[in-house]
């Protein structure tokens, strides 16, 4: 990578690459968080859904020959531990935050459990679009070689702000999240709307998870995510329940993220582990610009536990 | 758990409702923490059960081996002591927030934090006697823990920033310290293929409670549950805690001071996963790497949430919960189980505890009159 005929430009073109290379995930995850705390549940299991989506993706991929599967494999995973997670917390005086908890636990070390075969095999990978043909940079064409799946979140997120707006499904999620009362007074189930709505995040995690095992970084192994899910739930929080700013979010997050090894390969070695914390404390400091004791946070679903 | 579950039938079947008529009413809320946990548990392990079934194990042969790789013989009941120590301490982390409706998760990183500051006050104490060194590891372990998780609380309290959050985020960022400083500042030169710190020297090491391999951490996290109970449910201050925790209006109209009650809280639980941090140095590992994160902090939210918050009722789950990580390393030996397995075992136990707070108050035999 450390080409020295364009020096320290390598930096920006690699944290570029990593932005639309490593957001892919939090994307989804935060897509799919978005949905189910618009319907006013939270689910931090995500992080389990994560981990587990990239493990079946990868064991599906390499069993059948076709990663496409495995990406199917992967978000069916999610929906059904999204399952799991609204059935329990539709029983009574059940906290839907420490289920996440659960789940997260859970999913980890089902995870780890099914994927221990999996660790030597080499699974075929996703395919990924050369959008960097006009460039004689090898820099700039690792940075444009895009994952379908990127792309399918960029579209994903515009037709969700779409759809919370205007589909009967998004008004009935919405109303689901602003007041159960309201939506029961019109004959909806609001534990059905909710189990929808996050078997539909624990799809989306899932889908995300398998970017992470089918293309970048690519394999299988236990240290795969490190907080990459509760890193994307604490994003939808200060991107205010919008699809749209969860993009943007997700872009910035990913070009944190690769500013460690970016500035790895041009030979800055030191606080290489304090860069790879960069999302963890930006999304802290975000947090804390954003957040407010004295008023609930603007756009913030009324049913929300976490913010009331 | 699953004997004291059993004794508690028998003692509902005993005393028949119709002999003494009050009995229900005045014990049915303890017989029910006791059962329904204890039913929880006992359907995790059949869930579990099925599970390692469906790769062809035998069920009954898991039971046998984690009964005995946990409590079948002195050395698995040493083992599974060593790990309840920092369990019980990092419950507290836990379990002493969530009387003021708080959810902290992040005692895995004031573990890590109180880690590398016991072993930075040892490293920077070398050739003074050890029972100073000691004393000097303990206070830096519970301060630096302790200044971890009070960031989350202030930062609750201050900011409106979502504790569950932050503290999971802190975590991470702790990890990011650790392996910073250990592969940098502090890194012993001689630790090649480990990044470590140096070793804080055997003189300095704390050792085991005299008979036994069982470390003192054991007696330390004892004696922290059992003050946090006096603490909470004996003082004027854990009263204000429980006040503030089921309704903070109520608290603040009675004049409570509940930013103090939620930082001193914070600290203290923080405190106590530093200790744990601190235990883990001077017990077994003898200087800082990445080893230390070995997810005790994650186990101890489980044990936090499976004794109800109840510090005194961690005690007993945490020594069933190092027990059940104790027996790890035998079903990996002689059941061919991948070491996840304990994990597996932790999140359906955890799933099983959770859903079974909705029947809490509806039993019908354990209702009595009221």
């Amino acid at each position: 990578m450390a080409d020295g005929s364009i020096g320290l430009w390598t930096v920006p073109l690699a944290v570029l690459g990593g932005a639309i290379r490593v957001s892919t995930p939090f994307l989804f995850v935060s897509l799919g968080e978005c949905i189910t705390e618009r319907a006013g549940r939270i689910n931090l299991g995500l992080e389990g859904t994560l981990v587990m989506g990239a493990m079946s993706a990868y064991g599906i991929s390499y069993l059948t020959g076709s990663p496409w599967l495995g990406v199917l494999a992967a978000g069916i995973t999610g929906a059904l531990l999204g399952a799991l997670h609204a059935g329990i917390c539709s029983l009574p005086r059940v906290n839907d935050v420490a289920v996440g908890i659960a789940l997260m636990l859970f999913g980890t070390g089902l995870a780890f459990y099914l994927g221990k075969p999996l660790i030597e095999p080499t699974a075929p990978r996703l395919p990924a679009i050369d959008f960097g043909w006009w460039s004689d940079l090898p820099q700039v064409r690792a940075a444009l070689r895009i994952n379908v799946l990127f792309l399918i979140g960029v579209v994903l997120a515009p037709i969700l702000y779409w759809a919370f707006r205007t589909t009967r499904w998004g008004l009935l999620i919405r109303t689901a999240g602003e007041s159960s009362d309201a939506a029961r007074a019109m004959g909806h189930s609001v534990l059905l709307i909710r189990l929808r709505a996050t078997m539909v995040g624990g799809f989306l995690a899932g889908i995300g998870g398998s970017f992470l095992s089918l293309f970048y970084p690519g394999s299988w192994n236990e240290g795969l995510s490190s907080g990459q899910g509760i890193t994307a739930v604490a994003l939808v929080i200060f991107a205010r329940w919008d699809p749209l700013l969860c993009l943007w979010a997700s872009l910035a997050f990913g070009g944190a993220a690769a500013l460690g090894p970016a500035l790895q390969s041009v030979g800055v070695t030191s606080g290489y582990h304090l860069f790879n914390a960069a999302p963890y404390i930006l999304t802290l400091a975000i947090m804390i610009i954003t957040c407010s004791p004295k008023r609930t946070l603007t756009g913030a679903p009324a049913e929300l536990s976490i913010t009331r | 758990m699953t004997t004291e579950a059993a004794d508690s039938t028998d003692a509902v079947g005993t005393v028949a409702p119709a002999a003494d008529p009050g009995f229900l009413q005045r014990h049915g809320g303890t017989i029910e923490y006791v059962l329904i946990p204890g039913a929880a548990l006992v359907g995790a392990l059949a869930v579990f059960g099925v599970f390692v079934a469906m790769f062809g194990k035998n069920p009954l042969d898991l039971y046998f081996y984690m009964y005995y790789g946990a409590f079948g013989t002195w050395f698995s009941w040493q083992n599974t002591l060593t790990r309840a120590a920092p369990l019980i301490l990092t419950a507290l982390c836990t379990a002493l927030p969530a009387q003021l409706g708080m959810v902290i998760i992040g005692g895995e990183g004031a573990l890590l934090i109180g880690a590398l500051s016991a072993t930075s006050a040892a490293l920077a104490l070398q050739g003074m006697p050890p029972f100073v060194v000691q004393i000097a590891m303990v206070c830096a372990g519970v301060i630096g823990g302790g200044l971890w998780i009070m960031l989350s609380g202030s930062l609750r309290q201050y900011r409106g920033v979502n504790e569950t959050i932050s503290s999971l985020l802190l975590v991470y960022i702790a990890l990011a310290i650790l392996n910073h400083l250990v592969e940098g500042l502090m890194r012993d030169p001689a630790s090649l293929n480990k990044p470590s710190t140096r070793e804080i020297g055997a003189a300095n090491m704390i050792g085991s409670i005299p008979g036994t391999d069982v470390h003192w951490g054991l007696v330390f996290g004892l004696i922290a549950a059992i003050a946090s109970y006096i603490l909470i449910y004996h003082t004027v201050f854990g009263f204000a805690a429980r006040v503030a925790g089921g309704n903070i209006r109520a608290a603040k109209i009675v004049g409570l001071g509940v930013s103090k009650l939620i930082l001193t809280v914070c600290f203290l639980a923080g405190g106590a996963a530093g200790l744990a941090g601190m235990v883990e140095v001077a017990a077994v590992q003898g200087r800082t790497n990445a080893n230390l994160a070995a997810g005790y902090g994650f186990t101890g939210i489980l044990v936090a949430f499976l004794a109800r918050q109840n510090p005194l009722a961690i005690i007993p789950i945490a020594i069933l919960l190092g027990g059940i990580s104790a027996s790890g390393g035998l079903l990996q030996r002689r059941l061919g189980l991948p070491d996840a397995s304990v994990l597996v075992l932790q999140g359906i136990i955890f799933v099983f505890v959770l859903a079974s707070d909705a029947l809490y108050g509806r039993i019908g035999f354990l209702k009595g009159k009221s």
